[in-house]
């Protein structure tokens, strides 16, 4: 178990995600980033504070979610009837107007990718506090960066203004809490996915094949010790 | 060659998609599991340029009727519209709302069809083994990354429009079949632009270096 704190050394050998070029990342200073020199792919960067910053961003964009999931965004009125919408009643709506797929892909970038994201990340955070976090916690990572690409709320927020826009030839609308909401959620995501390190965080992660020897079976897939001679 | 300019995988090296360590392959075919993570390791995506050929075909043939079919159709007073994307775009511009106009017709028509060019142009350039110009096609395929997600949006302008303008008789909107269609073109082109390990664009590069 001293393996993981071990394994942070000031200079590691890694490949790049974009090129595969293999090289050694340099110590990278505090709010700093460190870049291929070959194809410019990101590789580490470090943000300030790599724990608590990102854990109380991850809180309260997951409160603005609920909030921005649970008020209207936008009502109409026309003619004296009145109509509003949230963010999944709009999906729903999609739904019962004979356009299932469409929906369900509505409500998961707006709603479900977003809740499980932060969800996650909530719960990565809190369990790398206490280093060494159990192996499991890794798994949720992964999860989290899977759900992070298809969170789409940018996206909606446009898509919310450019209706605003083509309705309102037709009849008053106007804006609602909720819409303020997922622009505010915006702000917090953007702080978050700044503030956190994937490297700092997987470093607080023990390590799958100490636990379970399975997962690396036969000949094993081992650390390179150095850097490899061409 | 310089230590420095050597790629991993022929090093027999596989970085761990998932969490970034960098491990020895157990073998070239079957390289193991990340012994940090667990995840199981490739030197490249499997079957990069055969994945991402299908989803670009699939993407292609989707984007005619999601042009071609409606995306919403307006009921006002007994009389039925239907409203295609760039008809949509053409009430934007009527109506003299020009700047919303112009960003639906980026965001719906040119980022996928541009997408769609993008990756073609990306998958004959590694099929053929062009060299030079590595960095231009990476950054080519970071933009396609990029602006991916972004070809939703005519996706939820419609859902909430439909959702909001519910008037019926009076007015009422409905999804159109395009909708579906639209979207199946933004989510392949996103799989697809996914799929297309980048490593791939610089692997030719190394082979003619090493001979060089």
């Amino acid at each position: 178990m001293l393996l993981n704190p071990a394994r942070r050394p000031n200079s590691e050998v890694i490949a790049c995600p974009g090129c595969d070029l293999l090289q050694r990342l340099p110590p990278v200073p505090p709010g700093g980033r460190a870049r291929c020199p070959r194809c410019g792919e990101v590789l580490a960067s470090s943000p300030r504070d790599p724990f608590d910053r990102p854990l109380a961003l991850s809180l309260a964009a997951a409160i603005t979610l609920v909030v921005a999931n649970t008020t209207p965004l936008m009502s109409l009125s026309a003619v004296g009837r009145h109509a509003d919408t949230t963010i999944l009643g709009g999906a729903l709506m999609m739904w019962t107007q004979g356009q299932p797929l469409t929906a369900a892909l509505v409500a998961f970038c707006t709603a479900l990718a977003p809740a499980a994201y932060l969800a996650l990340m909530c719960t990565v955070l809190i369990a790398v506090r206490r280093p060494l976090a159990p192996a499991w916690v890794g798994q949720l990572l992964r999860l989290a960066e899977h759900s992070h690409a298809w969170s789409l709320p940018e996206v909606m927020l446009l898509g919310i203004l450019v209706a605003l826009v083509k309705i309102a030839d037709l009849a008053t609308v106007e804006a609602g809490i909720g819409l303020y909401s997922t622009g505010t959620l915006l702000v917090l995501l953007a702080a978050l996915a700044v503030s956190f390190d994937p490297r700092a965080t997987w470093a607080r992660i023990a390590w799958a094949a100490e636990i379970d020897p399975q997962r690396s079976p036969g000949p094993s897939a081992q650390p390179p010790d150095g850097t490899p001679s061409p | 060659m310089t230590a420095h300019s050597v790629p991993a995988a022929r090093q027999g090296l596989a970085s761990c998609a998932t969490c970034g360590l960098l491990s020895r392959a157990a073998s070239k075919n079957e390289p193991g599991f990340c012994p940090r993570c667990g995840s199981e390791l490739h030197l490249r995506h499997p079957n990069a340029i055969q994945h991402t050929w299908a989803l670009v075909v699939a993407a292609a043939v989707c984007f005619i009727p999601a042009n071609a079919l409606p995306v919403m159709v307006t009921n006002a007073l007994g009389s039925t519209t239907p409203d295609t994307i760039l008809g949509g775009v053409v009430f934007l511009y009527e109506s003299g709302s020009w700047p919303l106009a112009l960003i639906v017709l980026v965001a719906s028509f040119m980022i996928p069809l541009g997408k769609l060019i993008a990756l073609v142009w990306l998958l004959i350039a590694i099929q053929r083994g062009v060299h030079g110009g590595e960095s231009q096609r990476m950054r080519l395929h970071r933009m396609v990354r990029l602006v991916g997600p972004w070809s939703m949006l005519d996706v939820f302008v419609a859902t909430f429009t439909v959702a909001l303008v519910q008037l019926s008789p009076l007015m009422s909107v409905e999804p159109g079949l395009g909708v579906l269609f639209f979207a199946s073109v933004v989510v392949l082109t996103m799989v697809a632009a996914e799929s297309l390990d980048p490593r791939l664009l610089w692997d030719q590069s190394e082979v003619e270096s090493s001979r060089a």
